[in-house]
């Protein structure tokens, strides 16, 4: 199956990255590019008779002939608009290349160091070479190994060991659509240093209509003691296609705390993978997924359990309306010298239509035999009671749907510790949600005969 | 006029009937008491009054204010000034009391085309109502009756209704659940309600309430209607006598 007609467009897209590559990247770079498209092209797409993507079919993607994106401009109206303020500083990339016009990274806090990914490699001594790529599993994971052929750029982001950076690195991830399909491979590496404490926030967005592919990877290293909170946010427009794998890496002691905000795309995938290998690590793995229309958004996370005395914590709430669909594939993997594991793990979900579906799917591989690890899943609707209830204290029904929608999505947002970046996700996912309230208020039946009754000089 | 004018009112709960045939003239500022055995439909004309859609109302009219109150949904009986006191407050993870008071008070403000209240107006009159309900306003920051004691989330109930200073205030079984001490707290705040401009329907089981917010009137609902009317005297009686000349209704129902 290596390289099908399907495979045709990546082929040539690695083609024009080994023909530039050659010239300007490394001889490990180079060989590291290889061993990714070798691996991916001997493998292809995963399909549904893959276990870990049994509830999501590749086809709509792997049927889009994407190409890479050509270069735009610096000149993007309405940025400003985006931006995070209160950010230590700001990373934009342009269609997988790094915009410095657009970028603000002057004045940086004492130990933290920021650049494109390609110019971290150019400088020998940051020490990007030593980790990029150590951490994704090639030969498993297709996406990673695309991105690892195909990457163009991305961010570096170095905070010196105690450095304790409380303002958010924003990296912004824009997709300018509209043309021709275009496929982009943002590839970031994270590396925390000993009792270094950072918050990134990964922001992607489509400015436009149209499809677009972003296959992005980061590799998020947390040295011992090492306190770092990482946000995906995903708001592109409904027809792209997003796959995001976010591998940490955690030494002993370090807390890392993953926060995943899934309101946008068509197709997406969230990959989060941590691999707690010192003693005593911590994470949380905490996220919402909110879809309408017929977005699908697929969360698949595997926790991997590598040394004794270690906690992760998974809290995933999905809500899904019209005919959107939802997954929850959640692996624990307690490795055989991982005692005193303590790991738990939490889906909660909302349907608000009958169309709309959710697989959720928990799977526990434990080696260990003193761990203690524990699971579950919930599936409701809004409920009478509450709606009611709020009703009667004067909300009208939009409102009080909105608030209990909101509150369902507020058990997430109070595991965000750290500002703005909170206030900067929350104003997005109560922008969300107030469309998907609309959007109900106007499906509804009921609401109907109310508008009749609030007007009947029209209706006459 | 007559705040509350209910004729002969009937409604129904997956085709069974619960309220057959109801009539009850509320004046502003009477405190009415509505007593009666589990299951004489106390509950149900509470709900219908705050106009839940899960009971199906089969006949008869509720003009409240001189408006149709049948027609209206439950937010706008909420606007129009109907106050209900749950029997069980719901409890909503998420939502904060402070925040929760504040939306409604401003849906309603927003319904009667006033301008919103502050921060700076709602925190002032919040602590006050708090004082006189001896709430802690640690609990306010809490989730809305999330966590909190049977009593508390009865104080709470009268809590937004002090906030909200509805016209007509119905209290379904406010008492059930509430220590003595409890009891006194939820009828002191009751009973500063209390005014021309406010009318009370407060339901209850058992007398014990009603020695603290002393009714003008006492009606005894059995069966789905209303049995007696009486003042306050009448409801001392059935402390005594009790529901059983109420409850034999299922025995003569059978053929003899």
């Amino acid at each position: 199956m290596a390289t099908t007609a399907k495979l045709q467009n990546y082929f040539e897209a690695f083609n024009e990255m080994e023909a530039r590559g050659e010239a300007s990247e490394p001889v490990w770079l180079h060989q590291l590019r290889s061993e990714g498209w070798a691996s991916f092209s001997a493998n292809g797409f995963p399909t549904v008779r893959d276990e870990d993507w049994r509830f999501t079919s590749l086809a709509p993607l792997t049927r889009t002939p994407f190409r890479r994106a050509t270069a735009a401009d610096d000149l993007i109206p309405g940025i400003e608009a985006l931006h995070l303020s209160g950010a230590a500083c700001r990373l934009v990339f342009v269609n997988g290349r790094f915009a410095p016009g657009l970028s603000a990274t002057g004045n940086l806090p004492a130990g933290l160091q920021v650049s494109s990914l390609v110019q971290a490699l150019g400088d020998k001594t940051g020490g990007a070479e030593q980790h990029l790529g150590r951490y994704v599993n090639l030969r498993r994971d297709a996406f990673a190994a695309l991105n690892t052929a195909l990457w163009e750029d991305g961010a570096y982001i170095r905070i010196r060991r105690g450095a304790r950076i409380e303002q958010p690195v924003h990296l912004l991830f824009l997709s300018t659509t509209g043309g021709a399909p275009t496929m982009t491979h943002p590839r970031t590496l994270i590396v925390a240093e000993p009792a270094s404490q950072a918050v990134i926030v990964e922001d992607y967005v489509s400015s436009g209509n149209g499809a677009a592919f972003s296959n992005s990877v980061t590799e998020l290293v947390a040295a011992g003691d090492a306190i770092v909170s990482h946000y995906l946010v995903e708001r592109e427009n409904y027809d792209s296609f997003n796959v995001s794998t976010l591998r940490i890496e955690q030494a002993r002691g370090a807390n890392v705390s993953s926060h995943s905000i899934l309101l946008g795309g068509g197709l997406v995938r969230n990959n989060v993978h941590p691999v707690l290998n010192g003693p005593g690590a911590e994470c949380l793995i905490n996220g919402l997924f909110v879809g309408a229309g017929r977005q699908h958004l697929d969360n698949y996370m595997l926790v991997e359990h590598a040394s004794p005395n270690g906690s992760s914590r998974q809290f995933y709430n999905g809500i899904l309306d019209q005919q959107a669909r939802g997954v929850f594939h959640g692996r624990i993997v307690v490795h055989k010298d991982a005692q005193k594991t303590d790991a738990k793990q939490t889906n909660r979900n909302l349907l608000l239509s009958d169309d709309a579906r959710i697989d959720t799917k928990p799977q526990l591989e434990i080696r260990a035999d003193d761990v203690k690890c524990t699971h579950g899943a919930t599936i409701g609707r809004i409920e009478d009671e509450p709606l009611f209830y709020l009703r009667s204290r004067g909300l009208d029904e939009r409102s009080a749907r909105n608030l209990l929608l909101y509150a369902f999505a507020a058990e997430c947002l109070d595991r965000m510790m750290e500002q703005p970046a909170r206030d900067f996700v929350e104003e997005l996912i109560q922008k969300r949600l107030r469309e998907i309230a609309n959007a109900e208020q106007q499906a509804s039946p009921s609401s109907q005969e109310a508008r009749a009754d609030a007007s009947p000089e029209e209706v006459a | 006029m007559s705040l509350l004018e209910i004729k002969n009112l009937r409604a129904a709960v997956e085709g069974h009937e619960i309220l057959k045939g109801v009539n009850l003239t509320i004046n502003p500022g009477e405190v009415h008491s509505i007593m009666g055995p589990n299951g004489s439909g106390k509950s149900t004309l509470a709900q219908v009054l705050a106009r839940r859609d899960t009971f199906e109302v089969t006949g008869g009219e509720i003009l409240y204010n001189g408006k149709d109150l049948l027609r209206m949904k439950p937010e706008e009986a909420a606007c129009e000034g109907v106050f209900l006191a749950f029997q069980y407050p719901v409890e909503i993870p998420g939502i904060g009391n402070a925040y929760f008071l504040r939306s409604a008070i401003n849906a309603i403000r927003k319904y009667r085309g006033e301008d919103e209240m502050d921060a700076m107006d709602f925190l002032p009159l919040f602590r006050e109502n708090l004082k006189l309900l001896e709430m802690d306003e640690k609990l306010m920051n809490r989730s809305v009756n999330e966590g909190f004691s049977g009593g508390e989330k009865k104080r709470n109930e009268i809590l937004q209704m002090a906030m909200l200073q509805p016209k007509l205030a119905i209290l379904d079984e406010t008492d059930s659940g509430l220590d003595i001490d409890a009891l006194k707290i939820v009828a002191r705040g009751v009973n500063a309600l209390r005014g021309p401009e406010r009318s009370m329907l407060v339901i209850t089981h058992y007398q014990r309430l009603l020695n603290y917010i002393v009714p003008d009137f006492v009606h005894v609902l059995v069966d789905g209607q209303i049995a007696r009317s009486g003042g306050p005297e009448l409801a001392r009686e059935l402390e005594e006598t009790g529901y059983g000349w109420a409850e034999p209704a299922t025995q003569q129902a059978l053929p003899a």
